[in-house]
């Protein structure tokens, strides 16, 4: 098994940069898949029980300048790693104005990603800041459990309102609720909502918009004021938003009705999708 | 004892104790004829950290009253970093700094004379105490390495800020590493992420050190020293020698002068162990060979409270609790600077919570013990409590 790659454009280099934060944010532990094509992060947790699932893929050639990978074999060209998210964004956050980044799979002591960075010092000499980041390789066995999750046949389909927002308002309803309903409808609305006891809160979005799907034979028998609901933890939610940190190129949201809700976003080239089961 | 400290001056003192206050929870003031000193050390005695501040330092420096001895006290850091809690406030408010000790006095005074005729007066109560003095010599390391301090802090800047220690060292091509410095976990499965910086000789003003020395100590202690030098702008001298022995670290200006003496990591393993000595954990004074024979009858007990009883003795010398590390201060068999000693509160059993009665009572055995030349201290403190959980 083999990788390197190299960035030196530094708007790559911030690119990736952000990605790595955002990732850092949605998931402590992830895997990255290196195939010839693309480079994944993967966090599976098992949606039956209640876990969430989060898919983010770009494409390697627009951010390396570099890149040469051998996978586990010829038929499996592919390398899935476990990491620490955080120690990758870390990382990176060293190399704010370097001149070249150089990313390979390394095994000093343990197995590693060597991050090394080369910074451009004041007296004109170069220094050079290397990251050991430990990894394990994940056994070929394990990786039918890491693939692209389908995409489940959504009752509605979305588009999301400013995601600062919505961090804002769930933030503050994370006080008083650990149960949150999400729901949407076919004529651009959308609400999230809190029930307790003592108190009912529900704020309301409106005039979103509705990505056309290419399957209409669902959606033409849904009567367009009806809401398809789906009860999560609110904290789960509440992480997603707080990892978002740009605002997408486009973020959609998907529902199926007491099933799933599937945030589908765009960031630039780079496509993240995050998976929150409904509530049992 | 009477000193007055006026316009930039008076916060570059607060940025001082800011360092110090990194290292221990006591702030040791003497005022001397070279200047005012202040100096720290921490609790496992594995660092001393020291200012002395030059009488052109002052707008006024008076040692002491005419007919008086000099005096020295010893003040909670925390009172003191109190007067200089916050450098913004004090680098816009504050015009002049009085500071005054006199023995009539139950307090050390620290006036502030702030904008608009405000006038701050801390009383801060003190302890009489000994001097605290530790013995090194920085021309005896043979190495040493000597950059702006902005280098450093610059690579030192890639280090996660809970990291606690680090290691400093030549690679090849002359170059000057400083690497994240992680204990070797039983549970591999969690391995923290290592992380090097590589600065090449360029950026030095003066490297003398061979390609392969290393040595690793504590960076939340240094962090202290770098940034008082990079806020003075002043570069940095690094006094190291093998691993075990102290790493110095220094700052020469002509109105103040620091030294930050910090214990470095043992090598563990068996080659370097020669250059100190056959088992890792004896402390390096081996001049003190012929009180050895005498702890021989002590040893039935384990060997960690031998160790410890060991290092007491010295009187200066404390470890770090684990026994894989070694001492700081050496003492030279020579001339240079006294041996340290403390001053009598430290014998209270208080002071070290947990230490079993036994080990005190062995070290003030020892203290009897040694020829007076090598005692000028009373009966030395257990200075390391019982690490937790470690042989």
């Amino acid at each position: 098994m083999k990788f390197r790659a190299k960035i030196v454009d530094l708007a790559c280099l911030n690119h990736f940069t952000r990605v790595s934060n955002m990732i850092a944010k949605l998931a402590k532990t992830c895997t990255l898949r290196i195939s010839p094509e693309k480079l994944n992060f993967i966090l599976s947790d098992k949606l039956a029980s209640g876990g969430v699932s989060m898919w983010c893929e770009l494409e390697q050639e627009n951010i390396f300048s570099e890149f040469q990978m051998e996978g586990v074999s010829v038929e499996n060209n592919a390398i899935y790693l476990e990491l620490t998210s955080e120690n990758l964004s870390r990382a990176l956050k060293t190399a704010q104005n370097a001149r070249a980044l150089k990313i390979k799979l390394t095994n000093k002591h343990f197995p590693c990603l060597t991050v090394s960075v080369e910074l451009l010092s004041s007296s004109s000499s170069s220094r050079i800041v290397t990251h050991d980041i430990p990894i394990k390789v994940i056994p070929r066995r394990l990786w039918k459990d890491l693939q692209e999750p389908s995409v489940p046949d959504s009752d509605v389909s979305i588009y999301l309102p400013a995601l600062k927002t919505m961090k804002s308002v769930v933030e503050k309803m994370k006080n008083i609720s650990n149960q949150l309903v999400i729901e949407a409808n076919l004529n651009g609305e959308l609400n999230l909502k809190i029930e307790t006891e003592l108190v009912c809160v529900t704020t309301h979005f409106k005039d979103l918009g509705n990505p056309i799907l290419p399957s209409e034979s669902v959606s033409q028998s849904r009567h367009p004021e009806d809401m398809a609901e789906v009860h999560i933890d609110i904290k789960k939610l509440l992480q997603f938003l707080a990892g978002q940190q740009v605002t997408p190129t486009k973020a959609v949201c998907n529902i199926v009705s007491n099933r799933i809700v599937h945030f589908d976003l765009l960031l630039e080239d780079i496509s993240l999708q995050y998976f929150i089961p409904a509530l049992s | 004892m009477k000193c007055l400290i006026t316009g930039g001056n008076v916060k570059v003192l607060g940025k001082a104790v800011h360092s110090l206050s990194r290292i221990g929870d006591e702030l040791y003031l003497e005022p001397l004829k070279d200047g005012l000193s202040l100096r720290t050390v921490n609790s496992s005695r594995s660092a001393y950290a020291c200012f002395l501040f030059a009488p052109l330092f002052f707008q006024q420096y008076q040692v002491a009253s005419p007919g008086q001895d000099l005096l020295r006290c010893k003040i909670l850091m925390k009172s003191f970093l109190s007067v200089f809690r916050s450098l913004a406030m004090v680098e816009k408010t504050v015009e002049k700094c009085c500071i005054s000790l006199s023995s009539s006095n139950n307090y050390l005074v620290v006036q502030l004379h702030c904008k608009y005729g405000v006038k701050k007066t801390h009383n801060l109560s003190f302890q009489d105490c000994e001097s605290l003095q530790a013995v090194f010599n920085p021309s005896l390391c043979p190495h040493l390495l000597r950059a702006p301090a902005r280098v450093l802090a610059e690579a030192v800047l890639s280090f996660p800020p809970a990291l606690t220690e680090v290691t400093l060292g030549i690679d090849r091509g002359r170059r000057v590493i400083l690497r994240s410095y992680q204990e070797e976990e039983a549970d591999s499965t969690n391995k923290a992420m290592v992380t090097e910086t590589s600065i090449g000789e360029e950026d030095f003003q003066q490297l003398h050190a061979p390609e392969g020395i290393a040595v690793t100590f504590c960076l939340k202690e240094f962090r202290g020293l770098l940034s008082f030098a990079e806020s003075a702008n002043l570069p940095l001298t690094v006094h190291f020698d093998v691993p075990g022995r102290p790493v110095i670290f220094t700052i020469e200006d002509s109105l103040l002068d620091s030294h930050f003496v910090l214990a470095t990591l043992l090598e563990q393993d068996p080659c370097s162990q020669n250059l100190c000595s056959p088992n890792p954990c004896q402390p390096v004074p081996q001049k003190q060979a012929h009180s050895i024979p005498h702890l021989d009858d002590f040893t039935n007990d384990d060997i960690d409270c031998y160790m410890i009883a060991m290092e007491t003795t010295v009187g200066s010398e404390g470890s770090r609790a684990q026994p894989s590390t070694s001492l700081p201060p050496v003492s030279q068999p020579s001339h240079d600077l006294a041996p340290a000693s403390e001053e009598e509160e430290e014998a209270e059993p208080s002071t070290v919570p947990g230490t079993p009665p036994p080990k005190k009572f062995r070290s003030l055995f020892f203290g009897s013990i040694l020829a007076p030349v090598h005692s000028p201290q009373g009966p030395s403190p257990v200075l390391a409590e019982d690490s937790d959980g470690e042989g």
